[in-house]
């Protein structure tokens, strides 16, 4: 038989259409393959971080500058902050978006105890609405494995994810939620939100 | 009935009417929360491995008692399978696992815990999940939850089949196992009920979105780009 196998042909003329696809967008542009990347090496630098076995403060740090790195920081603090966002001056909403980012790695870092010896694995990726969705399965000890997907975006220039969604329980409206509540209790007051952020977490 | 109870939901998605009746609830849970459960969840799991070994076969005999129950509420969601494999599961575990305080079903034969309650039947039978409550002792709800919760007790069969004695120590076992999950969760119940500005909020929030996740009923996702 000289004919190559059917699967195979269409196999061909499929990676031809992707190299076209490829050579077709800008070089930023985000694909499934390279959410899913991000994803993967995100996890891994937090996972070198949780068995490093440094002491704890030093370790929230590390996972704020992860944070930093990986996630749109920018448009997580925002949305969290809800309308208050539009009214706040240039460098009122920097400091708050500061105090956010250590907040969210000393809240979430303090959790690291329950996710030594776990993994999460990285199980697919698909485009939503404007941007990407990237599965993956966390396997904690004497859990039952537990569904995380990332919201990844390039929005922002950069490709970077703003949601976290475990079970269905998504950090972008808890998040809101809870900045929502501290802003109320300081009556609105973004600065005294911000002091506030300092020591929260 | 759907259209109208999602039209009840707020911008936010929830649908709350009681607030005010479910934060003063919220309030005397949380009490109950921080001055017995948690010392006690924390005994039972904490220190040595006897210890949460011994809490794993209550938790295990408490839910292996709870299986026939899903297996009536599979069969009204006309789902033949998860009816059969909850069936198996039971039998296994009640003979093999020695009553069910082991559970060699979930780890020799692939028979994992299939969850499920008279709520989720409600839910498939399109009924709308109505207004979010938070119950004295037992914590989240909904109005079809609430009411799924007094059906679930009204249509087990292990009613008919124990005596009450019997019966009574099965319902012990599952709440004590339920005490043995504070401890093993124990960080995050406490980040929620006890480090958040508004703990009512967050644990209104993050159950309604686990429990929709649970039912398939989750809403838009966020796009924070787009507002």
């Amino acid at each position: 038989m000289t004919l190559m196998p059917n699967d195979t042909r269409r196999g061909f003329l499929a990676l031809i259409g992707a190299g076209l696809a490829v050579a077709a967008r800008p070089a930023w542009a985000l694909d499934t393959g390279e959410a899913r990347s991000l994803i993967e090496q995100s996890l891994a630098e937090v996972y070198a971080v949780i068995n490093s076995g440094q002491p704890a403060p030093q370790m929230y740090r590390a996972f704020e500058a992860i944070f930093a790195r990986y996630a749109d920081v920018e448009i997580i603090a925002r949305s969290a902050l809800g309308p208050a966002a539009r009214q706040a001056g240039a460098a009122e909403f920097a400091a708050y978006r500061q105090a956010f980012q250590g907040y969210i790695g000393r809240k979430y870092g303090k959790r690291f105890r329950e996710f030594i010896g776990s993994k999460i694995e990285v199980t697919g990726a698909k485009p939503v609405k404007s941007f990407f969705a990237v599965t993956s399965v966390a396997y904690l000890k004497g859990r039952s494995p537990m569904e995380v997907e990332w919201h990844v975006s390039d929005k922002s220039g950069e490709s970077r994810y703003f949601n976290i969604i475990i079970e269905g329980v998504n950090m972008l409206a808890s998040e809101r939620a809870e900045i929502g509540a501290m802003l109320a209790r300081r009556k609105g007051d973004l600065a005294a939100l911000t002091a506030d952020l300092q020591q929260a977490g | 009935m759907l259209a109208a109870c999602s039209a009840d939901r707020g911008d936010d998605g929830i649908n709350d009417p009681y607030e005010p009746m479910n934060r003063k609830v919220h309030a005397f849970n949380r009490g109950l929360d921080a001055r017995v459960v948690k010392p006690l969840g924390s005994g039972m799991s904490g220190g040595n491995g006897v210890g949460s070994h011994a809490v794993g076969a209550v938790g295990n005999f408490g839910s292996n008692l709870a299986q026939p129950g899903k297996v009536v509420n599979h069969l009204l969601q006309g789902k033949p399978g998860p009816a059969a494999r909850s069936t198996l599961r039971f039998l296994v575990n009640t003979t093999l696992g020695l009553a069910g305080f082991l559970d060699p079903a979930g780890s020799d034969f692939a028979l994992p815990e299939e969850d499920t309650d008279f709520g989720q039947t409600l839910a498939t039978w399109g009924v709308g999940e109505g207004p979010y409550l938070e119950l004295p002792l037992i914590g989240p709800s909904t109005q079809r939850d609430a009411v799924g919760r007094v059906v679930d007790l009204v249509i087990d069969p292990m009613r008919g089949w124990l005596n009450r004695d019997q019966y009574l120590i099965g319902m012990g076992a599952r709440v004590a196992s339920k005490a043995g999950e504070r401890g093993r969760f124990g960080d995050s119940v406490d980040s929620i009920l006890h480090e958040s500005a508004d703990s009512y909020a967050q644990t209104r929030l993050i159950w309604l979105q686990h429990r929709r996740h649970e039912l398939g009923e989750e809403g838009e996702h966020i796009d924070p780009y787009a507002e």
